[in-house]
């Protein structure tokens, strides 16, 4: 039950500090940019080349969706970090934790319970976001990708990492070093699954290699960038795929095994933010 | 029933730096224990360790007769902490509420120990108001009665009174005896000697990291019931008869003094002296406070 507790009251302060209101703000925001942005392109489009080239239309409702789906996935895992990232950090800076630690509860319970809060929020805020771009290019040009659903908790599953990274480095860490690691290891990430993309295009077999192998293991060291290679492979209409169309589209996309690496991941460091936690001198 | 806290060689040691050392004490229920040393000796780490907040490097402990790790033993503890910083952006209510939660306490016994406690407290009119908008003295005040709500057998609190005015000092100060009556346990932190000569039983001083001596109150501001007296003519024969009043018996030129065991016999003193032709100029008994017992068992250096 105390669980719960610290659960509602993760909810709670995200809610009374207005960061549940600045994030619904934006993501209206964003949602009607990416509807106003895709109607006109479409509507230019319906105008320019009518609506015999099915087939091409399919690649920029495609092309579009991704896109959306990729600043979604930005976003959310920004907002992920930049929310959870002092938690606890800053609760053990303040002294706030003595008096919930000193509670007849377990540590593992307060880690847990703030856990379950952000994944909550995250949960919502992914849904509004990824569902409103699924939903805006549905309405609007009744285009339904491959997986969605596939798509979406892959990238549900990149943001339960980097807020299980963010709370497992706010046991020691302090806010800034905490999401200096965090947002570090992110860009890392990033950098190698550009290098990879970029990489695989190359005509030189050996270079080519090099860059994948960059790639793969920078998503060893923080599977985020993977994540969403495999999610946008699950939206890619198998022809834009084939084209290699897009930026975002990858031409190598990570097995299943990355996956399954990446759920290990997870537990891995949720399980070493309880036993840093535990260790901890307050 | 066992003690309410007891400790066997407690330590802390942070790298090379012996923050506790061997902390061997043991606090009866019912028993308001006062914790006492300079900053910076050690008292905020000990009962750090006895709430389990910073585990110990070596030596053990138990709370009402449970290990300090086991969490459910924290159930009969309230605790106040040092800085007392909360959850700021909560109403004073709201926070009383998530605490009770924290400590399992039935939704209706809640709702009619909320009002009670911030009653006690003097925050009632205060009640919907964030504490982000509390004094220091409100904070220590709405923190105390967090540390009440779950009717604890034993209480900790860590410089209660550092935040407060004189009023509200008084109020703790009542608080802590209404414990007392209850038979709940108090384990003062403080550096305030007066709050603590007032209100404790039993004392333990604590100096870089080592407590130094641990006596009841009583006792020991009784056994310095110190006569001074200024005399002349003073023959050895007259010193030795003083032995039936006290003893420590030291003449430095004129300056006599002796320990009593009760102040009622310096009037004998006086008469005996007074008859056996020894010339007084002056008599009294000199108080010992706390103040005074602590500048001497914990030393001067007032080290920060």
């Amino acid at each position: 039950m105390s669980i719960w507790t610290i659960t509602q009251l993760t909810f709670r302060e995200a809610a009374r500090r207005k960061i549940l209101l600045a994030a619904l703000v934006l993501g209206a925001l964003f949602l009607t940019v990416y509807a106003l942005g895709f109607h006109l392109i479409m509507r230019n489009l319906e105008e320019t080349f009518g609506y015999s080239n099915i087939l091409e239309l399919n690649q920029v409702r495609n092309f579009f969706l991704i896109a959306g789906l990729y600043v979604v996935n930005f976003l959310t895992s920004i907002m992920t970090v930049l929310t959870s990232v002092d938690t606890l950090s800053g609760e053990i800076h303040s002294g706030t934790i003595h008096t919930l630690v000193a509670k007849p509860l377990r540590r593992w319970e307060v880690i847990l319970g703030k856990w379950l809060g952000f994944v909550g929020m995250i949960t919502l805020y992914l849904l509004l976001m990824g569902g409103g771009v699924l939903l805006v290019v549905a309405l609007r040009s009744g285009y339904i990708p491959p997986h969605p659903l596939r798509a979406l908790s892959l990238m549900w599953l990149n943001c339960l990492i980097l807020l299980s990274v963010s709370l497992a480095g706010g046991v020691n860490l302090s806010t800034l070093a905490n999401g200096v690691l965090v947002f570090g290891l992110y860009g890392v990430a990033f950098l190698g699954g550009w290098i990879e993309q970029i990489g695989s295009m190359l005509p030189d077999a050996a270079a080519s290699r090099a860059a994948v192998n960059i790639g793969i293991i920078t998503s060893l060291l923080l599977p985020s960038e993977a994540l969403w290679k495999r999610a946008a492979h699950e939206v890619e209409s198998p022809l834009a795929a084939a084209l290699g169309f897009t930026p975002f589209s990858a031409r190598t996309y990570p097995s299943m095994a990355m996956i399954v690496y990446a759920g290990i991941y997870l537990l891995l460091v949720l399980w070493n933010a309880v036993r840093w936690f535990n260790r901890r001198d307050l | 029933m066992r003690a309410a806290i007891q400790t066997m060689q407690l330590s802390k040691k942070y790298g090379e730096k012996t923050a506790v050392k061997d902390l061997s004490l043991t606090v009866e229920r019912g028993e308001v224990f006062g914790f006492l040393g300079p900053n910076g000796a050690g008292k905020t780490t000990s009962v750090k360790m006895l709430l389990n907040l910073i585990t110990p490097s070596a030596g053990e402990g138990f709370i009402l007769g449970e290990p300090l790790t086991n969490p459910q033993v924290r159930q009969k503890v309230g605790f106040l902490p040092e800085h007392f910083r909360f959850h700021d952006w909560l109403k004073a209510e709201e926070f009383l509420k998530l605490h009770a939660d924290l400590y399992h306490i039935p939704r209706e016994v809640t709702h009619r120990r909320i009002p009670e406690l911030l009653d006690r407290v003097g925050l009632s009119q205060h009640a919907q108001k964030k504490l982000r908008n509390f004094s220091k003295g409100m904070l220590q005040r709405i923190g105390l009665a967090q540390a009440l709500l779950n009717e604890p057998a034993l209480v900790i609190l860590d410089e209660p009174t550092s935040g407060l005015d004189p009023v509200g000092r008084r109020m703790v100060r009542d608080i802590i005896a209404e414990l007392r009556q209850q038979g709940t346990s108090v384990f003062l932190n403080s550096h305030l000697l007066s709050e603590v000569e007032i209100t404790c039983d039993r004392v333990a001083f604590i100096k870089q990291g080592e407590v130094v001596h641990i006596s009841s109150l009583q006792t020991m501001l009784e056994a310095e019931l110190r006569a001074e007296l200024r005399v002349r003519d003073v023959s050895a024969e007259v010193l030795q008869g003083l032995e039936h009043w006290g003893k420590n018996i030291h003449l430095d030129g004129e300056r006599l003094t002796l320990d009593l065991r009760q102040e009622e016999d310096l009037a004998e003193i006086n008469r005996y002296l007074v008859n056996h032709a020894v010339k007084v100029y002056s008599l009294h008994i000199k108080h010992i406070s706390l103040e005074d017992l602590f500048i001497q068992i914990v030393g001067s250096e007032g080290e920060v």
